[in-house]
Parts: structure tokens; C-alpha cells; sequence
């Protein structure tokens, strides 16, 4: 049809459309073909399951290369992995290094230092009723196990858990966040790379692809994340009878009495909020407690310490983290301008919605029902709330969900008992913020809408261990009167055994009781 | 569903009553024990009363299983309760100045208790006891299918109980559904995995963390054992974990046993011996088996043997008596795998013996199977202890015995896989009932400028020495002696 005549440029045109159209049907038939759907999570779990059965994964040994591997993959890959962290979220290399990269570290190395005892079995001591026997606890792994993540500590809430996996022996596949994509797609690089393939696995993906994960069975599952997709979590859970550790939020609320240093705890709640991945962390400080007239005090040390930290444009400062999403930024401008909100802002206020930034914002007495009051701030919004009393905060922070942290900055020792006694929380800390978390041999874990089950150190390695009861009995001193049938003497001699008391014991053998 | 606004009032007085603090005071948590105890000491004829009403239960077995081991945790809950109740100091290392840390138990607030018929008292109260130790307030629902057993439960812990705090819910699977719907802070779940599930997805709604304390079908494997008095205690025991705990009733009673080809008919000889030398030529006479626990449960285990091929493998016993719910102590060889007595959990007075080749095909034969809660082994033989030990995973594994290990308080109680998730008995029913709090206290007086912006690289440098616990380094960063290392030089700083 074409003749001769016709260009050759056309031509060629034609031929590269006809190209173009072809591959692109291809692609989106291989696209296709890579998407992740049940059928592929339960190939995943069928295989993982037969590694893991063939024993591979349960000899020191190997639970040893993979932390070393974890080590040497953290030496090696500093820089990229900061880079991640400063693509999807802005996040300055110090913090990034302080708060992701250094802890899965120190994370590591505690397993590596302490492995060989964790996995001694536990020798407890028996009593009367068992005698003789002698009995231990030994922690044997799960099996395989689904960690899923999230977005604001990438790298670290990915890396924690699977090393506590791997420490206890299990085979585990991670599912990042896709709201960071930068570093979830460089943990598939990684984890190819660096850990062995057969028991050590990536998923990555959005809500497709973490439904088919959910639909398997596995023998844990570790989600850190919003209580909303916790429940869904924990539902999918129920129906394989799956355990789960659920680390969710909350309103982490810094309770501050006016007898504290107050240059010092200024500085520490900047650390706890801004300095802290611009406040997107579920242990951020949410919102502080103060009496009425501390408050300008507390106001003016904020801004000072501020203006110290981040400039005195801290919008443009390249030492605070970025808002990680348009989503994200959207709902806490909606915050920010509620009506009866828009008018308490003492600090701030100022927004780049290119950039996905927030200034430092501190708002001052905003009303209970207000929005930023009801849910989970997660941005680098302050608001304080002033008290008569501050006894007052207790009914302030009962009439919210159990927090995940709460915050307390005081010198007096009463204070500091009573804020211990009264509140429940996750964790708590007591003048200072956040840095609790990485104090070695404390549970990290939530109650209550802040979540269940725990992890961290030992507790990793215990969270992801079942712990199985030994009893070793003997066939030598077999009393005649555990059988029938039964008589009256054994019936006696029973209760003088479990009342442990060797007179009755005597005297029910002897049968003069 | 009238009982629904009833129930509500009563569960906000419960937790405004548990708001008010009066349960965390250590008196208050003792007084409970010992109300509990009197109950069980005081009440114990009126106890062994319902459990043969409710079960046919000989008094022995009603003390031996629930009466004396409740007994023995409260004793042991209320020896022990100042040292659980007190927080755990974590050792920091030395770099961490002036800062103390330590692990604080507190009560979790309004917790369910639902409990199944097998063991009414043993399965109601030893979680109980656990709630009450951790200061909560606490809901019992015990079960209907033990009538008796569950009114009596209610009256006692009316009378011997703070019924501000406790209180116990009777009622069927209606009042479960109701219970299930509130909120809790605790679910602790003794039963099946079918209602299991159902409780767990019930706690999805309010985030409620559950304890399941499920089934299984429990194996022991009994090796060719030489010595003619270790097979005979061998075998007294399989009897006493089989027709001796309920009649077979209890999710950690032996299910089937393995045994190697060669020593199976030895072992089927020796247990027939047994059953009559404790249960006579008659056992229902002996009156020292439990009955099954309604009709229900009797015709689900009478179809077990309706299959021809497993009515052929019965050699022993097999007769049943539908009036008056009884089972005589039946023994099998070999039934088809497929058959439901071997794939469903049995519970009740049937002992099927599947013959392996040689005794360590036990171990496949078991993990192809759901996790069991409990796995027994009757051997002297170490290498098949270890084996068994690493090669197997189930609740617990007991060693030459059956069942002994619900009475041993150091050690957990609980389920893996199918078999359920959590545990108590011990110092671990506290810990199961409690949240752990960790508790850091600063000071103001050690603040490291470092930690703040504005980002530098000597800043970066001190806290990177700082985290390694490396004081020397620290010093030396702080002279200006330490060199910064290579990857430390970013543009991003």
C-alpha cells in the first residue's frame, strides 16, 4: 500500500509505532505476570516452609552468618541506605545514621554478643508434685514469619524485627512500606545480596500485595503501623490462628512540671518532636501537659532552643526531615486550619506544600474536641495544653487510648511515682524523650490501641520463639498411689503431697492420718 | 439479648471500680487469693460433689487434677506475689550515667476468662488466679455442658469473692456471643480451634490481646523399653493419661500412641493387664473412670469406631453404655490414617496404637500433622530424647510420664500452631495477665550537646562513640585525637 514513493522517515515510523505497541502489550502481559497475588504469597510460604523444615535455619551457625552478613551489609552500604533515607523523607544523614542505621547495628551486635545464650535452654527447678524429675525450657523457632513495615523509620522498623526473626531461628519475609520507595526497593537489593535467599525474603508492594501476604498462613506475623490496618492484621490473623505483635501509635502526651531545667527540657522535646523525623514517629512527643503559668516559659525556651537547632528559618533548614507524602501533608494542613485550631498557633504555622514542609508549629490551650486533640498528630505540630493543677494532666491523658510513650519532666520524686502509678503506656520516660527505645534490655512494645506484644534485644529473640516445657520424669520411685484403684489411704497421702508438708507426708505413708 | 444493658452496667461498674484502684493494692490481690482458697479448701466435698454430678469424676482424680493444684498455685501466688508484683531493673551499660530503667507489671483492666467442662474448676480458676494476682477484674464464663460445676463456681466466688471485681457469667454460647462483643483488655480462651477463632476475631475489634489454650491430638511414643518394671510403669501410666484424666477428656490427654511392630503386641498385653488389675473386670462398676460428658459427645465418639475397618482394628474393650454415657477403655491397632479417630483430636476413652517400623519414624509421623500441645516419650534412649526435643515442636514434651507436666508451676503451659498461642501456670499466669511497662528515668544533668542540631560532623563522630559505649573513643573525639572516619564525610551534612 505504501509505494515507493512514500518517505522512507515515514516508513520507519510506521515500523517503530508497530514496535512500540508490541512491546508495550508484552510488558504490560509480563507486568501482569509479576504481579504478586495469593498465588504467588502461597508459593512463597510453601517454599520458605519446606527450607525451613529441612533444619537449615535453626543451627547457630547460620543464624550467626546472617547477622555477620547484616553487619558487613550496614559497613558496606552506609551510604546508600542514608541516601534511601534521605530520598523518600528528606531525612538528614545524622539522623538517619543516629536513629536507623546505628541501631539495627546495635541491634546486631547484641544478637551476635548474646545469641549463644539466648538459645541455651532455660534449667527450672521442680517442685514436690513432679518429683523427681527435673525439667528445662527451650525456645525453638516458629517457622516462617511476616514482617510488615512502615514508612517513617524505614530501614530500622524492617531490619529490627527480621533480625530478631533470624536470631530465633525462623525464615521471614518482609513487607516494606511503599510510602517509602526509595528504600524499600533498595532492602530487595540488599537482602538478595547479602542474606541467604532460601529462608530470607522481600515482598514489595501496596495494599494488593500485602492482602495476598495475609491470606497465608504464617506462624507470626509483626506489624508496626496504624491501628486501623492492625485490626485487618489481626483479623486475617484469626483465621490461621496466627499469634501477632502489633506495633501501633498513639498520643504520646510530655507531661512538664514547672521545677525542671528548663533549657534542657526544651531541647529534649525538640529532640523528641522535630529533630525526630519532623515529628512522624510513633513515639514522638504528640502533645505536652503544663500548668497555666509555666506555659510562656516553656513557650519561649521552645523557641529559643528552636531557633539554636534549625535557624531561623526552620522551613528551609536541611536538618529536619521533610513531611513524607502530599497525602500526608494535606491532613495535618487540615489540622492546622480548623477553625477553632487556626487561631492558637503561638510558633509557626508556615507551610511549603511543594517541598512537603511544616514549620515547627506550637499551638497554645486548642479546645479538647478539636481535631489535632482527637487523632495522632504525626508531624511536627506541638500543641500544649495549660492545667491548674497538674494533677489535672492524669484526666487529660486517661480520657485518650493507652499511648504507645508517655513523658514526664520533673524533679520531684512524688510526681515522678504517681505519673508511674497512674498512667499506663507502652513505655515510659522520665525527662526525657524517645530515647528509651534504645536502652538495651527493655521491652518495646504498646498496650492496648497502642498495640500487643513486644520486641527489642532478648525480647525479639523470645517474641519470635516458642518456648516449650521439658519435663524428664524416671520410671524409678513410682508411687503406687497415682493408680487405681483408688483407696482412701492414697486419697490421704495425695493431699499431705501437694500440702507439702513432710509431717503429713510421713504420717499418710505410715497410714496413722 | 435482655441481657445486654445488664451486662453493660455491670462490666463500666467493673472498670470505674478498677479505674478506682482499689485492685492494684497488693492487700487487696492477697485477700482475693485467700478467698479463693477458703472457697477451695472449705467447699471441697460441695466440689467433688458437682464434678461427679457433672462428670462421674472420682474424688481422687477431682483432687488430684483441680482441687490439689489449685491449691498448690495459691499457695504458690501467694508466697511469690510481693516478688511478681515488684519491677525488674534492667542492667544498663556504664555509659548511660545517671539513668535508671527497670520493667514495671501493671494490670491490664477488665479481662474474660472463658473456661471449658473438662477440668470446670482447674480451667476456671488457675487463669483466675493469675488475673486476680496481676491486679485486674476479671469476668468468668464457665462452661454450660458442666451445669453443676458452673453454679457452684458462681456462688462461690459471689460469697468468697470482691463481686465489685470478679464476677462469674453463666450461660451458652448466646452469652458468649455477648461477652465476646464488649470490650476487654484480656481474653484468655480455653477450648477448641474452631471457637478459638471465633474469639480471636471477636478481639480484633477493641485490639484485644488473646491467650488460646486449644488442642491437639497429643502422641506418645513408647520405645521397645528391656526392663519389665519400666514397661509396666510405662504402661500404668498411658492408662492414668488416657482413661485416668477424664476419661480421656482433656486436650493434654495421650491421643494415640506409636510404637515399633515388633513390641506391640507386648505392649497391648501389658495394658490389658493393667486396665483390669486398677478397673476390674468391670470398669463401669469401679466407678473410677469419668463418664463422657453429654450425648453429643457420646455419639461423636460412638461413630468414631461406626467405620468397619477401625471397628476391626478395636482388640480390646469397646462397649458402650448410651444411658448412662459411659466408655469403657478401648484400645486399637492400627485403624486406617484416614479414619476420623485419626485425624480428629479424640478426647474420650479410645486408644488407637499405630506400629512404625522403627521407633524414629515417630518423629515424621508426628510432624506431618498439626502442632499437638503436648508430645509424650516413654525411652531412656538420649539420642531419641534430643531427637524428639529438636525435631518435633509441640506445647511441651514430658518424658517417660503423661499429664504431670499441668502441675509443674515453673514451667509454661500454653500451645504452639494449632495447639494455641500464650501461656500460664506459675509465675506465668501473672505475666500473662499483665502489661510490662518499661519505665526510664533521666536526669538533667548529664545532657550531651550532641544530640542536638544544628547536624556536624564532630557531632556525628560523639555520638557515634557514644552508642558503641566507647568511652575511650570519646575522650579521644573530644581531644581532637580521634580521626573522623571516611564514611562520615557526606555533602548531605
Amino acid at each position: 500500500m505504501l509505494s515507493k514513493a512514500t518517505s522512507l522517515p515515514i516508513k520507519l515510523c510506521c515500523f517503530l509505532f508497530i514496535l512500540m505497541f508490541c512491546n508495550s502489550i508484552s510488558g504490560a502481559r509480563s507486568r501482569r505476570e509479576q504481579v504478586f497475588d495469593g498465588e504467588k504469597a502461597n508459593f512463597l510460604v510453601r517454599e520458605l516452609r519446606k527450607n525451613f523444615d529441612s533444619g537449615r535455619t535453626k543451627s547457630y551457625e547460620w543464624r550467626v552468618s546472617q547477622l555477620e552478613a547484616i553487619v558487613k551489609m550496614l559497613e558496606e552500604k552506609e551510604e546508600e541506605i542514608t541516601d534511601a533515607l534521605y530520598k523518600d523523607l528528606s531525612k538528614p544523614q545524622f539522623e538517619a545514621f543516629i536513629s536507623e542505621v546505628s541501631q539495627v547495628k546495635s541491634s546486631c551486635s547484641e544478637a551476635l554478643q548474646e545469641l549463644k545464650h539466648w538459645m541455651k535452654p532455660d534449667k527450672v527447678k521442680t517442685t514436690i508434685t513432679t518429683f523427681p524429675s527435673s525439667a528445662e525450657i527451650v525456645s525453638e523457632p516458629l517457622g516462617v514469619v511476616l514482617v510488615i513495615s512502615t514508612w517513617n523509620f524505614p530501614f530500622l522498623l524492617s531490619m529490627d524485627p527480621v533480625i530478631g526473626a533470624i536470631s530465633a531461628g525462623n525464615a521471614v519475609v518482609l513487607k516494606p512500606s511503599e510510602i517509602a520507595p526509595a528504600v524499600s526497593s533498595l532492602l530487595v537489593n540488599l537482602i538478595e545480596q547479602y542474606l541467604d535467599n532460601s529462608a530470607v525474603r522481600v515482598v514489595e508492594g501496596a495494599i494488593p500485595e500485602t492482602t495476598a501476604l495475609l491470606e497465608q498462613k504464617w506462624d507470626k506475623i509483626l506489624y508496626t503501623g496504624s491501628a486501623r490496618v492492625g485490626r485487618i492484621v489481626m483479623a486475617a490473623a484469626a483465621k490461621h490462628l496466627t499469634p501477632v505483635i502489633l506495633e501501633l501509635g498513639g498520643k504520646c502526651p510530655a507531661v512538664v512540671e514547672s521545677d525542671v531545667n528548663l533549657q534542657v527540657t526544651a531541647r529534649r522535646i525538640i529532640a523528641g518532636k522535630w529533630a525526630c523525623n519532623s515529628g512522624q514517629a510513633c513515639i514522638s512527643v504528640d502533645y505536652v501537659i503544663t500548668r497555666k503559668e509555666f506555659a510562656p516559659k516553656l513557650i519561649s525556651a521552645l523557641k529559643e532552643e528552636l531557633e539554636q537547632f534549625f535557624g531561623k528559618d526552620p522551613i528551609e533548614s536541611k536538618d529536619m526531615s521533610r513531611i513524607v507524602s502530599p497525602n500526608q501533608f494535606a491532613r495535618l494542613v487540615n489540622l492546622l486550619d480548623e477553625d477553632k485550631v487556626s487561631d492558637k498557633i503561638v510558633l509557626g504555622g508556615q507551610r511549603d506544600e511543594k517541598k512537603l514542609r511544616i514549620a515547627p508549629t506550637i499551638l497554645l490551650d486548642v479546645p479538647e474536641d478539636a481535631m489535632v486533640m482527637q487523632e495522632e498528630i504525626f508531624g511536627p505540630i506541638l500543641p500544649i495544653i495549660t492545667v491548674g493543677n497538674i494533677e489535672d494532666c492524669y484526666r487529660i491523658i486517661k480520657s485518650k487510648p493507652k499511648p504507645l510513650a508517655a513523658y514526664l519532666f520533673t524533679n520531684n520524686e512524688q510526681l515522678k511515682k504517681d505519673y508511674v502509678e497512674n498512667i499506663s503506656s507502652g513505655g515510659m520516660l522520665i525527662n526525657d524523650a524517645v530515647i528509651h527505645v534504645a536502652t538495651r534490655g527493655l521491652p518495646f512494645g504498646g498496650v492496648e490501641e497502642s498495640g500487643m506484644g513486644c520486641y527489642h534485644g532478648k525480647f525479639s529473640f523470645d517474641s519470635f520463639s516458642h518456648k516449650k516445657s521439658v519435663l524428664y520424669r524416671s520410671f524409678d520411685a513410682d508411687s503406687s498411689m497415682r493408680y487405681p484403684p483408688y483407696t482412701p489411704q492414697k486419697e490421704k497421702l495425695l493431699k499431705a503431697i501437694i500440702g507439702g508438708n513432710i509431717v503429713q507426708i510421713i504420717l499418710a505413708l505410715l497410714g496413722w492420718s | 439479648m435482655a441481657m445486654m444493658p445488664a451486662l453493660e452496667r455491670d462490666l463500666n461498674n467493673m472498670s470505674e471500680y478498677y479505674e478506682s484502684g482499689k485492685t492494684k493494692d497488693a492487700s487487696w490481690r492477697e485477700s482475693q487469693l485467700k478467698g479463693l482458697r477458703s472457697f477451695i479448701m472449705e467447699k471441697q466435698d460441695h466440689i467433688m460433689n458437682a464434678l461427679m454430678q457433672d462428670l462421674g469424676k472420682h474424688q481422687l482424680e477431682a483432687f488430684r487434677d483441680e482441687i490439689g493444684t489449685l491449691i498448690k498455685t495459691l499457695n504458690l501466688a501467694l508466697k511469690s506475689l510481693k516478688d511478681w508484683m515488684s519491677g525488674k531493673k534492667a542492667k544498663l551499660p556504664q555509659i548511660a550515667l545517671l539513668t535508671s530503667a527497670e520493667i514495671v507489671p501493671e494490670p491490664l483492666g477488665l479481662v474474660l476468662i472463658i473456661s471449658s467442662w473438662n477440668f470446670p474448676f482447674g480451667l476456671s480458676l488457675e487463669p483466675l488466679i493469675g488475673a486476680v494476682a496481676a491486679g485486674n477484674v476479671a469476668v468468668l464464663k464457665p462452661s454450660e455442658l458442666s451445669p453443676a460445676c458452673s453454679s457452684l463456681l458462681a456462688s462461690g466466688i459471689a460469697t468468697y469473692l470482691d463481686n465489685n471485681a470478679i464476677k462469674v457469667v453463666q450461660g451458652g454460647p448466646e452469652e458468649t456471643q455477648q461477652l465476646l462483643q464488649q470490650r476487654w483488655d484480656k481474653i484468655f480462651f480455653t477450648g477448641s480451634a474452631r471457637v478459638g477463632r471465633i474469639v480471636m476475631s471477636a478481639a480484633v475489634k477493641h485490639l484485644t490481646p488473646v491467650t488460646l489454650e486449644l488442642g491437639g491430638k497429643c502422641p506418645a511414643v513408647v520405645d521397645s523399653l528391656s526392663s519389665s518394671w519400666d514397661i509396666g510403669t510405662t504402661v500404668k501410666r498411658i492408662i492414668v493419661g488416657k482413661f485416668g484424666t477424664c476419661a480421656g477428656q482433656a486436650c493434654i490427654s495421650i491421643d494415640y500412641v506409636l510404637v515399633e511392630k515388633g513390641y506391640c503386641s507386648k505392649l497391648v498385653e501389658l495394658m490389658k493387664v493393667w486396665i483390669k488389675k486398677m478397673y476390674g473386670d468391670n470398669p463401669q462398676r469401679s466407678k473410677t473412670i469419668a463418664r463422657i460428658v453429654n450425648k453429643h459427645h457420646f455419639s461423636r465418639l460412638k461413630s468414631l469406631l461406626d467405620d468397619k475397618m477401625v471397628k476391626q482394628s478395636v482388640v480390646y474393650g469397646g462397649s458402650m453404655d448410651e444411658e448412662n454415657l459411659f466408655i469403657e477403655p478401648t484400645i486399637l491397632v492400627n485403624p486406617p490414617l484416614e479414619a476420623a479417630i485419626m485425624s480428629e483430636e479424640i478426647f474420650g476413652p479410645l486408644l488407637p496404637i499405630i506400629t512404625v517400623e522403627k521407633i524414629e519414624e515417630s518423629i515424621k509421623f508426628i510432624n506431618c500433622r498439626p502442632k499437638p500441645l503436648a508430645i509424650y516419650a516413654f525411652t531412656k534412649n538420649q539420642t531419641l530424647q534430643r531427637r524428639m526435643i529438636s525435631e518435633t515442636s509441640s506445647g511441651s514434651v514430658t518424658f517417660n510420664d503423661a499429664i504431670l507436666q499441668y502441675a509443674a508451676d515453673s514451667l509454661p503451659f500454653g500451645g504452639v500452631g494449632e495447639s494455641g498461642f500464650g501461656m500460664y501456670h506459675g509465675k506465668f499466669s501473672f505475666d500473662t495477665f499483665s502489661h510490662q511497662k518499661a519505665v526510664v528515668r533521666r536526669s538533667f544533668l548529664t545532657d550531651f550537646w550532641y544530640r542536638y542540631p544544628p547536624w556536624t560532623l564532630n557531632k556525628l563522630q560523639l555520638l557515634e562513640v557514644s552508642y558503641n559505649y566507647d568511652y575511650l573513643g570519646l575522650l579521644l573525639v573530644l581531644l581532637g585525637l580521634k580521626r573522623p572516619s571516611k564514611r562520615l564525610i557526606s555533602d548531605h551534612i
